[in-house]
């Protein structure tokens, strides 16, 4: 992808809080991120690792009481993250578009597929109901849904899941938006229906020049669909970088972790790679690398100093290993994290 | 019964009503509707291995899994367990002993799980309800000894399950499993609900299990490259029926079933060796009203007029069975495929 070209998303020193009686949780700390235009952008990370959050906060849809607490979202060079909420509902559809996880719940069941496009494009562009229709009709035909001069006027209820993901891919579309969010957008469906709509979401951004964030925990769909890859952690990104040396050549040790606990179709071995211990919660993310108390290969620094993204490699990664002053005396693993 | 079985299943099915109320159905003239859930299977599990079925979110292998461990009643067909018929066994002192050597892990770790009970006395119910300790110390050993099994500590027993991540949970749930001492374990989707770093660790945990304590499991799992790496033999099910079944190394290197080679095809590939996804037209069709003759039909590339008449029966090849008329007659080339080549 074109990387000389100015990006069309610009995220600098991110940080989404949410207020507790306990005290302010940290979702989403410091995350910097570039997307170019016609790029996609996966961005990968167990439940809880903020990857979610980081997707709403661009599209202005966090759910209170989080809030971004810091940092600039750029579209364009122009900073959407503190626009009053009549404008961003402007940028978003138009300029935004996003496609959520569950395709039942992102259509109303009460209205047509018809009434929810033609809505969606009148909303957005200056059309008058019939050439809405006819763009509607378009769209669908474009998203492969067969016989969709019937099936426009009919409801959500009577499209499969495969095809309802593809109405909200359509309305999605509807405005010719430069960006799209896509959050989980296949892990609803089955296999067969998810390659499905993976060729279809990459083929309609080549054809559109519409750039993705793609955010999933599914490293196969990433391997397919992406140009580059951010890989978060614990509200962090701990590594990013072109997604063919991310899943090949893994910099940072979480990453090697992740790649070697997903059971492939390689060879059949004993044990899978595992990753000893689980995610920290919010409420208790461990001083100095968030990894730490899981990580095999700490040293005394990554105790203390928190590390920010670094070269590794092709890629950028959050880990002390790839500094000139190393890791530090080794430290081994505390035996809570081996049994948790 | 043949030999060296030891859990066996024969033309099992299980038919589910989902029609209307009687009112509606006789003021709006509607047929009784009936799901075919699980439509004829048959299989054979031997001591000490892993048989996994896979296949679609509808296609009936929960109802399997839950059919063999007793929690629905069959239609039809016979589950012989270890010799003993499932069926006849239904007087309580026979039925109890059996039901103790099978137990079951669940999907979801947060509802199978009673919120309200403590570690412990979630573990040590089994060991209750079959009598297996001889006093309160000696109950709280075992409980105590199964913790450690799943990697867990006795201390952990005074805890409740909210205070336990995902793969945590999980881990309580395979102790409870192995409270009553079982030697059958059927789990359905033991990890679909987990992150992938903690799904390795259960599995590896699982499979270390089964080597100590000879445990038999059946799997139910979507996830195709899970299954690889976990059973000894695998079945695939589409619309309630079994399409195939092999030994697992023969299954991913020479599929045979078109929908068995469509499964593996749509597997992402991690290795990036440029292997393009091949997506398949078409979806499952509802279970309903499935489709005439072999179900698979509407998708299948191969399919030519037998197929949309004739069910296809499973026929022994290579050390499984495949149910496919185009394998029967040679019209479908069975070809070495390369998905478990590294790229």
């Amino acid at each position: 992808m074109a990387t000389n070209n100015p990006p069309l998303l610009e995220v600098r020193n991110l940080r989404v809080e949410f207020p507790t009686r306990r005290g302010t949780l940290l979702a989403v700390d410091d995350v910097s991120f570039d997307i170019a235009p016609g790029e996609v952008l996966g961005v990968v990370g167990e439940s809880g690792a903020g990857k979610s959050l980081t997707g709403n906060a661009i599209i202005g849809l966090l759910e209170p009481p989080g809030r971004i607490a810091a940092g600039e979202i750029r579209l364009e060079g122009k900073r959407i993250d503190n626009l009053p909420y009549e404008e961003m509902r402007k940028i978003r559809g138009a300029r935004i578009g996003a496609i959520f996880q569950d395709p039942l719940t992102s259509l109303n069941p009460l209205y047509s597929v018809s009434h929810q496009l033609v809505e969606t494009i009148q909303t957005h562009l200056p059309l008058s109901a019939s050439a809405a229709r006819a763009r509607a009709l378009e769209l669908l035909k474009e998203v492969g849904i067969p016989g969709a001069e019937e099936r426009i006027d009919h409801y959500p209820h009577q499209f499969s899941g495969g095809m309802r993901q593809r109405v909200v891919i359509a309305l999605a579309l509807c405005a010719g938006p430069r960006l799209i969010v896509a959050d989980e957008p296949t892990t609803a469906l089955d296999v067969s229906i998810q390659a499905q709509i993976i060729a279809l979401l990459k083929k309609l951004c080549r054809e559109h020049g519409t750039a993705v964030m793609l955010v999933t925990h599914d490293m196969g769909v990433i391997a397919e669909t992406a140009d580059r890859v951010a890989v978060m952690y614990a509200g962090r990104i701990v590594e990013v970088g072109p997604v063919r040396d991310v899943i090949k050549h893994a910099q940072h040790p979480y990453t090697k972790g992740l790649m070697g606990s997903i059971p492939s179709l390689g060879v059949r071995t004993e044990r899978l790679t595992q990753i000893d211990g689980s995610m920290p919660r919010l409420t208790a993310i461990p001083k100095g690398c968030a990894f730490n108390p899981r990580c095999t290969a700490r040293g005394e620094r990554c105790l203390v100093e928190r590390p920010d993204l670094m070269p590794a490699g092709a890629s950028r990664a959050a880990c002390w290993l790839h500094d000139a002053r190393g890791v530090g005396a080794p430290v081994p693993l505390a035996r809570e994290t081996v049994n948790a | 019964m043949p030999e060296g079985s030891y859990v066996h299943i024969e033309g099992l099915k299980r038919y589910f009503d989902v029609s209307a109320p009687w009112l509606v159905r006789k003021l709006e003239r509607r047929p009784r509707q009936i799901v075919q859930a699980v439509d004829g299977i048959d299989i054979e599990i031997a001591k000490g291995e892993t048989f996994s079925l896979v296949g679609e979110s509808g296609c009936g292998k929960s109802t399997v899994a839950r059919l063999v461990v007793g929690l629905y009643p069959p239609t039809d067909g016979r589950i012989e367990f270890d010799g003993n018929n499932m069926a006849t066994r239904r007087k309580q002192g026979a039925h109890s002993t059996l039901r103790r050597r099978m137990q079951m892990i669940f999907q979801d770790p947060f509802a199978s799980l009673n919120p309200r009970w403590r570690v412990f006395d979630i573990i040590a119910e089994p060991i209750r309800a079959f009598g297996l300790s001889k006093d309160k110390a000696d109950l709280e050993k075992q409980v105590g000894d199964l913790l450690e099994q799943v990697k867990l500590t006795p201390a952990d027993g005074r805890k409740y399950p909210h205070e336990f991540s995902g793969g945590q949970r999980q881990r309580i749930s395979i102790a409870r499993a192995l409270a009553s001492q079982p030697e059958f374990l059927v789990c359905d989707e033991p990890t679909s609900a987990l992150d992938v770093s903690v799904q390795a660790q259960i599995l590896n945990l699982m499979m270390d299990l089964q080597r100590r304590l000879k445990l038999t499991y059946l799997f139910i799992s979507h996830n195709l490259a899970v299954v690889y790496h976990i059973s000894t033999r695998v079945g695939v099910m589409y619309l309630g029926r079994l399409v195939e079944q092999a030994p697992t190394d023969t299954l991913f290197r020479r599929p045979k079933h078109p929908y068995t080679r469509m499964l593996l095809d749509t597997i992402p590939d991690l290795d990036m060796t440029g292997r393009q996804r091949a997506p398949v037209a078409g979806e499952v069709p509802s279970p309903l009203n499935p489709p005439s003759g072999c179900s698979f039909h509407p998708r299948c590339p191969f399919a030519n007029e037998r197929c949309k008449v004739e069910r296809p029966k499973a026929l022994p090849i290579e050390g499984g069975t495949v149910a496919c008329h185009g394998i029967e007659e040679g019209r479908i080339p069975i070809e070495d495929r390369s998905y478990t080549a590294r790229g």
